[in-house]
C-alpha cells in the first residue's frame, strides 16, 4: 500500500513538473525564439512622429523670393473632448450646416479614432482664421494648428515652380516606402524636379502612446530621435519681373514665351497661356481650383514652353541655312532666282515675295524670308552628293538638328518636357513604303511638315546661333545652397554643348546679319527697339482642327525668335502665340517688350501703350467655347450613364426644349432609365446645329 | 506535546513562509509596474489606499494577520469544525443568489460598503477541509464506489453552485480536487477515462465531424478484430466494445454540439474556438442568452494576442522593471488581474520567468513532500487540496496568458489583484502551515 501510494506522490510530482514544463516552452517560444512579438509591441506603443521641416524657397536672379513659405492653419478636433459646445455657433463661423458638422464628426471618429486629432477642416482663409481665433475657447476640443503653406509673392510663375500636393499611391510606390500618405510632395514644376532638395530631411520623434492611442510622452527620452533639416533654397535666373511681363503679355492668348541667357542656358522667363495664379493650388480652395483649371479645355494647366509642339516655320530658316554653309553647299552669297514659286518639284510652293532679286544672296533671303531659296537649299542639303545622296544625307541634316537641340528632350529641370519631332527616314519609310524623295517633305525646308519643336527647343536654338555655335541646356536653377560635393543634380547645366562650334564664324555673321536685316528693314520692324542691334526671324504655321468631324482652317500660328544684342547675346526669345496670323502682328512686339525690359531693366514710357494693346487682344481660339461644350456634355452623359445621377445633364438638355417629364409621374425611375437610350440623340442634334457658346 | 511548549513557531515550516512573502511581494510589485504613474506620491496613495497596489498591501496585512490568528489557532480546530465551514460555504454560496451584484458579467460576487466578497473563492477552503475531513473518517473506505460518490458531491456541489453564477473558471477549480482523490486511492481508470473523454471532446472540436465517427469505427472494428478470440468466449465483450463505440459517436453526434449550444454562453464558445484557431460553426445554433457585456467589440483573442505581445517582446531579459510599454500603457486588459504574469513576462523577460516559475514549482513540490510527511490522512488529504489548487489555478492562468488555453478568468494565486483571492490563498496555506506544525499528531 505504501509503496502504491508513493508511486502515486511521485505522477502527481511528475503532472506538476510536465505541465510547468509545458508553459516553460511555450514562454521559450514567445520570449526567445519568435521575434515578431517585439515588433508587434512596438507597433502597439511607440508612435512615429514624423517632424516635418520647411521647404527650400526659390529665389529669382535678384534674390527676390519668387516662392515662399508662410502658416496657415487648419481647425483640429479630438472627438474625445468636445463636450457640450454650442455646435450651432461652430456652425454659424465655419458657414456649414449641422448635418455636415455631423458627417464631419463622424468621418473624423471613424478615420483617426476618438482620442487622436485630427483635421476638421483644413486651411482655413484668413478672415475665417481670425474670426475662429477669437472665439475658439468656446469651442473645447477644437484647437487651430499651424501649417506651413507655399505662397507665391508675385503670384507669377505657376508653371515653373509646379505645386505640391499629397503624394498619390502611385508616387508612394514607385518611393519605396519613402513617402507616406498624407505626405506632401512636389507634383510639378521645379517642386517635382528639385524635391530632393526643396524637402529637406524629414525628422522623426518617437513618443509613447497608450492603448487608446493618446500620446503619453516621448519614448526612451527621445534617444531615438533624428532631427529635421530644412529643405535647402534654389537661386534661379529667373527675372520675376519679365516674368510677370511675359505672363501679362499672354493673358487671353494660347501660346508661351521663352526667354533665355544664351551665356549659361539660364531661364530668364517662361511664360504659358493661358496662365493661372499659382496661389489658387495652395490655399483653401485649392481643391476646386484645381478641378476647374483641369477640366478647361484651353489647358491652363499645360505648360507650352516645354509641351507645346509647333511647327517651326520660317524660324527653322537660319538652321537651314546654318547646315547648308557648313556642308559647303552655299557660300554667303549663293543666291536663288524666286518668281514668287518653287517649281522644282511637282506642286509649286509659295513665296511670300515675287519680286526678282528678293533671294539674291543668304542675307536677303533671310530678310525676306524666301520660301523658294530654303525649300532648295534643302533639297540640296537632303540629297548632297558628298554624303552619298539622300539615305545618307538626310540622317546627317537630322543630326545637324539635333545638335541645335531640336527633336530630342534638352532635359530642361522641370518635369513633362516634350520631345519635339525632327523626322528620320524610318518614318518617311513607313509613311510612304520606302518610296519618296527630297520633294515628298520638301516642306520641312521652311519648317513645316512633320518637324515640331517646343518654344523652348526654338529659344535654344537662337542661343546656339547666338553663341556661333555652342548652348548650355536651359535651366532654371543657378544655384543651391550650402551646395555640397554630393548635389550631382545640377553637374548637367555646366556642361557645354559646342559641336556646333565647328561651323564657321562667317557662317554665323551672314546668317546674323540677315536676322538683323529681319528687324532693321524686313517682317519684324515692330521688334525694333533703339540703341540695340537684334537678330531675329517671324514665322508662321499654318493650324488646323478637327471640330464636329469638319476641318476648320485656323488663324495661323505667329512665330518669333530672336536674340540680342547682337555683338554680346544676353538674352534669347521664343515667342509662339497661336491663331494669331502673321509673326509679326502679335509674337514680335511681345518679343520685343521682354528683351527691352530685360536689357533695359525697364520699358520706355510710350512702350507702356503697347503693352496695354497687346493684353487687351483676347486671341482665344474661337473653338474652346465649342470644345468645352462638347467635353462638357460627354463628361455629363457618361456621369449620367455611370450613377443615373440627372444633375448635370440637366443643363444641357434644358436648352431649346422644356425638360422632359417622365410619363408617369408615380415611377419615375424606370422611365429616366429608358429615356437613356435615346439621350445620345439628343446630344447629336444639339451638334449638327453647332451651337457655339 | 504542542499543548506544553506553546512556542507558536515550534514546527513551522519557514521556507513556505519565505515563498509565500516572496510571491505576494512579487505580486504588489507588478500591480504596482502596472497601476502606478510617474509623479505620484507613492507613500501618500499606500497609506490612504488609493492605488491598487496600496489596496492589495493593505489585504496582504489582513492575511497576515489572519495568518497569525490561524497559526495560534488549535489544529484540532480544523478538524472538528471541517463540516460546519463547508456547511457555511455552501450558505454563503447560496446567499449570492439573493443579493448578488453584477460584476463584469458573472452573478458571483456580493458588495458590502467598498468591499467585494467572492464566496466561491473562498469555498475552496472550505471544500478542501471537508474532503480532507471525509477522507480521513475511520469507517470511509475510499476504494467502495459510495464513497467515492459521497467525495465527488462534496466537490461537485459549490462546482454546480458557482456554474450557476455564471463562473465557470472558478467552478472548474473544484476538480483540482480529483488529484487528491487520485492520491487516496481513486481508481487510475477514472482519470484515464476522464482523459480519454478530454481528448475525444477536444477531437470533436478539432477533427471534421464524419471523418472523426469512421475514426472511432476504424477504432472499434479494430478491437473487435483483435479480441475476437476473446469475443467468442465472451460475448458481453461485443456488447461492451459496441456501447463504448456507440456512446463515443453519441458524445461526438450529439453532447459536443448540445453543450456548445445549449450550456456554454456565446463568448466561451468564441474563446474556446478562436484559441484552436477555427470559425465557431455553433455561432448561429447557441440558443443560451449571451449575458458577457457586449461594451467590447473587439475581436474575440484580442485579450490573448495582446498578452502574447506583451510577454513576447520582453525578450530574453526583459524590458526592466516599470519600463514594459505594453503593461505600463494598458495595452492589456484586465492586467491587473487575469493577465498580471504579462508584468513579469515583459518586465523579466524569458529569465524573469523561469525565476518566478521555479518559485512556484518550488513551493508546489514543497507542498508535495509536507503532504507526504504527515502522520494524519487529514493533514495529508489537506494539504494535497492545497498543491492541487494552487497548481490547477496557476495552469489554466498561465496557458491562457501565453496562449495554451482558452480564456478562463481565474486569478493567479498570490500575484493577481483582488482581495478575496489573496486572502483565500492565504488561509489555504496558514492552515497547511498550522496542520504542518502538528505533524506528528494524529487528527482525524
Amino acid at each position: 500500500m505504501s509503496l502504491f501510494n508513493q508511486s502515486r506522490s511521485t505522477v502527481i510530482r511528475l503532472i506538476f513538473l510536465g505541465i510547468f514544463f509545458i508553459i516553460m516552452i511555450q514562454l521559450f517560444n514567445l520570449q526567445v525564439v519568435s521575434n515578431k512579438y517585439q515588433q508587434m509591441a512596438m507597433d502597439n506603443a511607440v508612435f512615429r512622429k514624423v517632424v516635418y521641416p520647411n521647404r527650400g524657397i526659390i529665389y529669382d536672379r535678384k534674390n527676390q523670393a519668387i516662392l515662399n513659405n508662410t502658416i496657415m492653419y487648419d481647425l483640429v478636433v479630438t472627438p474625445y473632448e468636445v463636450k457640450k459646445i454650442d455646435t450651432l455657433a461652430l456652425c454659424r463661423i465655419l458657414e456649414i450646416d449641422t448635418v455636415e458638422f455631423k458627417r464631419r464628426m463622424l468621418e473624423v471618429r471613424l478615420k483617426n479614432g476618438n482620442f487622436r486629432p485630427s483635421i476638421f477642416e483644413d486651411l482655413l482663409p484668413p478672415q475665417l482664421h481670425a474670426r475662429l481665433d477669437e472665439y475658439i475657447w468656446k469651442f473645447p476640443g477644437f484647437a487651430l494648428v499651424e501649417r506651413p503653406v507655399r505662397v507665391y509673392p508675385y503670384k507669377a510663375a505657376a508653371h515653373i515652380m509646379g505645386y505640391v500636393g499629397e503624394a498619390d499611391s502611385g508616387i508612394i510606390r514607385r518611393s519605396g516606402g519613402f513617402y507616406r500618405l498624407g505626405d506632401y510632395v512636389g507634383r510639378s514644376g521645379l517642386e517635382a524636379y528639385y524635391e530632393k532638395v526643396l524637402m529637406g530631411q524629414r525628422g522623426i520623434t518617437k513618443l509613447i502612446k497608450d492603448n487608446n492611442n493618446r500620446l503619453v510622452g516621448s519614448y526612451e527620452m527621445g534617444r531615438f530621435d533624428t532631427p529635421a533639416l530644412a529643405g535647402r533654397n534654389l537661386r534661379t535666373f529667373i527675372d520675376v519681373e519679365v516674368q510677370q511681363l511675359a505672363e501679362k503679355l499672354m493673358s487671353n492668348k494660347v501660346g508661351a514665351i521663352v526667354a533665355l541667357d544664351p551665356k549659361t542656358g539660364g531661364i530668364i522667363a517662361m511664360a504659358s497661356g493661358p496662365n493661372y495664379d499659382p496661389n489658387d493650388l495652395t490655399g483653401p480652395n485649392k481643391q476646386k481650383n484645381y478641378g476647374r483649371l483641369a477640366l478647361d479645355v484651353a489647358g491652363p494647366l499645360l505648360n507650352r514652353a516645354v509641351q507645346g509642339n509647333y511647327e517651326p516655320g520660317s524660324t527653322y530658316k537660319p538652321m537651314g541655312a546654318l547646315v547648308a554653309l557648313d556642308e559647303g553647299l552655299i557660300g554667303p552669297n549663293y543666291g536663288y532666282p524666286c518668281g514668287g514659286f518653287y517649281q522644282a518639284c511637282m506642286k509649286s510652293v509659295k513665296c511670300t515675295h515675287d519680286n526678282p532679286g528678293h533671294a539674291a544672296n543668304l542675307r536677303l533671303s533671310i530678310a525676306n524670308s524666301c520660301n523658294s531659296y530654303y525649300s532648295h537649299i534643302y533639297r540640296m542639303t537632303v540629297e548632297n552628293s558628298k554624303m552619298g545622296g539622300l539615305k545618307k544625307a538626310f540622317p546627317a541634316w537630322k543630326i545637324y538638328l539635333n545638335h541645335f537641340g531640336l527633336g530630342q528632350k534638352l532635359g530642361v529641370d522641370i518635369p513633362g518636357e516634350s520631345n519635339g519631332l525632327v523626322p528620320d527616314t524610318a518614318l518617311y519609310n513607313r509613311i510612304y513604303r520606302g518610296s519618296w524623295n527630297s520633294c515628298t517633305n520638301v516642306s520641312l525646308g521652311i519648317g513645316q511638315g512633320e518637324m515640331q519643336s517646343t518654344p523652348l527647343q526654338l529659344a535654344n536654338a537662337m542661343c546656339v546661333i547666338a553663341n556661333k555655335g555652342f548652348y548650355y541646356t536651359p535651366h532654371f536653377v543657378k544655384s543651391i545652397d550650402n551646395e555640397t560635393r554630393a548635389d550631382t543634380i545640377l553637374n548637367k547645366y555646366r556642361v557645354k554643348h559646342e559641336v556646333l562650334t565647328r561651323i564657321s564664324d562667317e557662317a554665323y555673321e551672314a546668317v546674323t546679319s540677315g536676322m538683323q536685316d529681319v528687324v532693321e528693314r524686313g517682317t519684324a520692324q515692330a521688334a525694333m527697339i533703339p540703341g540695340i542691334n537684334i537678330c531675329a526671324k517671324t514665322g508662321t504655321a499654318e493650324k488646323y482642327r478637327i471640330i464636329d468631324g469638319k476641318r476648320i482652317q485656323l488663324e495661323d500660328n505667329s512665330m518669333f525668335v530672336c536674340f540680342a544684342p547682337r555683338e554680346n547675346p544676353q538674352i534669347a526669345i521664343a515667342v509662339v502665340v497661336e491663331n494669331s496670323g502673321f509673326g509679326s502682328t502679335w509674337a514680335s512686339p511681345i518679343a520685343s517688350l521682354i528683351m527691352e525690359k530685360y536689357l533695359n531693366d525697364t520699358l520706355r514710357s510710350e512702350r507702356l501703350k503697347e503693352v496695354d494693346r497687346i493684353v487687351a487682344a483676347n486671341l482665344m481660339p474661337p473653338y474652346l467655347g465649342r470644345l468645352q461644350y462638347i467635353e462638357d456634355s460627354t463628361r455629363a452623359f457618361r456621369w449620367y450613364n455611370m450613377t443615373k445621377d440627372t444633375s448635370y445633364i440637366m443643363k444641357f438638355l434644358k436648352r431649346g426644349q422644356p425638360i422632359p417629364k417622365p410619363a408617369n409621374p408615380s415611377k419615375p425611375a424606370p422611365v429616366l432609365i429608358n429615356r437613356s437610350a435615346s439621350l445620345p440623340e439628343k446630344l447629336k442634334v444639339q451638334k449638327k446645329t453647332g451651337t457655339i457658346i | 506535546m504542542n499543548q506544553r511548549n506553546p512556542a507558536i513557531s515550534k514546527g513551522i515550516d519557514w521556507v513556505i513562509i519565505w515563498l509565500y512573502i516572496a510571491l505576494v511581494v512579487i505580486g504588489i510589485l507588478s500591480i504596482f509596474s502596472v497601476t502606478y504613474r510617474e509623479g505620484e506620491n507613492v507613500i501618500d496613495s499606500m497609506v490612504k489606499m488609493r492605488s491598487d497596489y496600496g489596496k492589495q498591501t493593505f489585504y496582504f496585512i489582513i492575511s497576515l494577520v489572519l495568518g497569525l490568528f490561524i497559526i495560534l489557532t488549535d489544529s484540532k480546530f480544523f478538524t472538528a469544525t471541517a463540516n460546519i465551514w463547508y456547511a457555511f460555504g455552501i450558505l454563503l454560496l447560496l446567499l449570492v443568489f439573493p443579493f448578488h451584484t453584477e460584476v463584469k458579467g458573472t452573478n458571483s460576487i456580493i458588495r458590502f460598503g467598498g468591499f467585494q466578497l467572492q464566496p466561491a473563492e473562498l469555498c475552496k477552503v472550505f471544500v478542501n477541509l471537508a474532503l480532507a475531513k471525509f477522507m480521513s473518517r475511520i469507517e470511509t473506505n475510499f476504494t467502495r464506489p459510495r464513497s467515492q460518490l459521497i467525495a465527488a458531491a462534496i466537490v461537485l456541489a459549490p462546482a454546480l453552485i458557482t456554474v450557476a453564477q455564471k463562473e465557470t473558471g472558478l467552478a472548474l477549480v473544484f476538480f483540482a480536487f480529483f488529484i487528491v482523490m487520485f492520491r487516496e486511492g481513486l481508481p487510475a481508470g477514472y482519470l484515464v477515462t476522464g482523459f480519454s473523454l478530454a481528448v475525444l471532446i477536444v477531437a470533436t472540436l478539432l477533427i471534421e465531424k464524419n471523418t472523426l465517427a469512421v475514426i472511432i469505427t476504424a477504432i472499434a472494428i479494430a478491437a473487435l478484430y483483435l479480441m475476437r478470440r476473446q469475443i467468442k468466449r465472451r460475448r458481453s465483450i461485443l456488447f461492451s466494445i459496441l456501447l463504448f463505440w456507440l456512446f463515443c459517436v453519441g458524445i461526438q453526434r450529439f453532447a459536443v454540439p448540445f453543450l456548445f449550444t445549449n450550456v456554454f454562453q456565446k463568448h466561451q464558445v468564441e474563446r474556446i474556438f478562436s484559441l484552436i484557431g477555427r470559425e465557431n460553426p455553433y455561432a448561429k445554433l447557441n440558443k443560451v442568452r449571451d449575458e458577457a457585456p457586449a461594451t467590447k467589440p473587439k475581436d474575440t483573442d484580442y485579450n490573448v494576442r495582446q498578452s502574447k505581445i506583451a510577454i513576447g517582446s520582453g525578450g530574453f531579459a526583459g524590458r526592466g522593471f516599470l519600463k514594459g510599454t505594453q503593461t505600463r500603457f494598458d495595452f492589456v486588459p484586465e492586467q491587473r488581474t487575469d493577465f498580471i504574469f504579462c508584468t513579469i513576462g515583459e518586465g523579466f523577460g524569458f529569465l524573469g520567468s523561469v525565476v518566478f516559475m521555479g518559485l512556484y514549482l518550488f513551493l508546489l513540490l514543497r507542498i508535495v513532500t509536507i503532504a507526504e510527511r504527515q502522520r494524519s490522512v487529514f493533514s495529508r488529504c489537506y494539504a494535497y487540496g492545497v498543491a492541487s489548487v494552487v497548481f490547477f489555478h496557476i495552469t489554466i492562468n498561465m496557458c491562457m496568458t501565453i496562449g495554451l488555453a482558452p480564456v478562463i478568468g481565474i486569478p493567479l494565486p498570490f500575484i493577481s489583484y483582488g482581495g478575496t483571492s489573496l486572502v483565500t490563498f492565504s488561509v489555504l496555506l496558514f492552515i497547511l502551515i498550522r496542520l504542518d506544525a502538528d505533524r506528528q499528531m494524529v487528527l482525524r
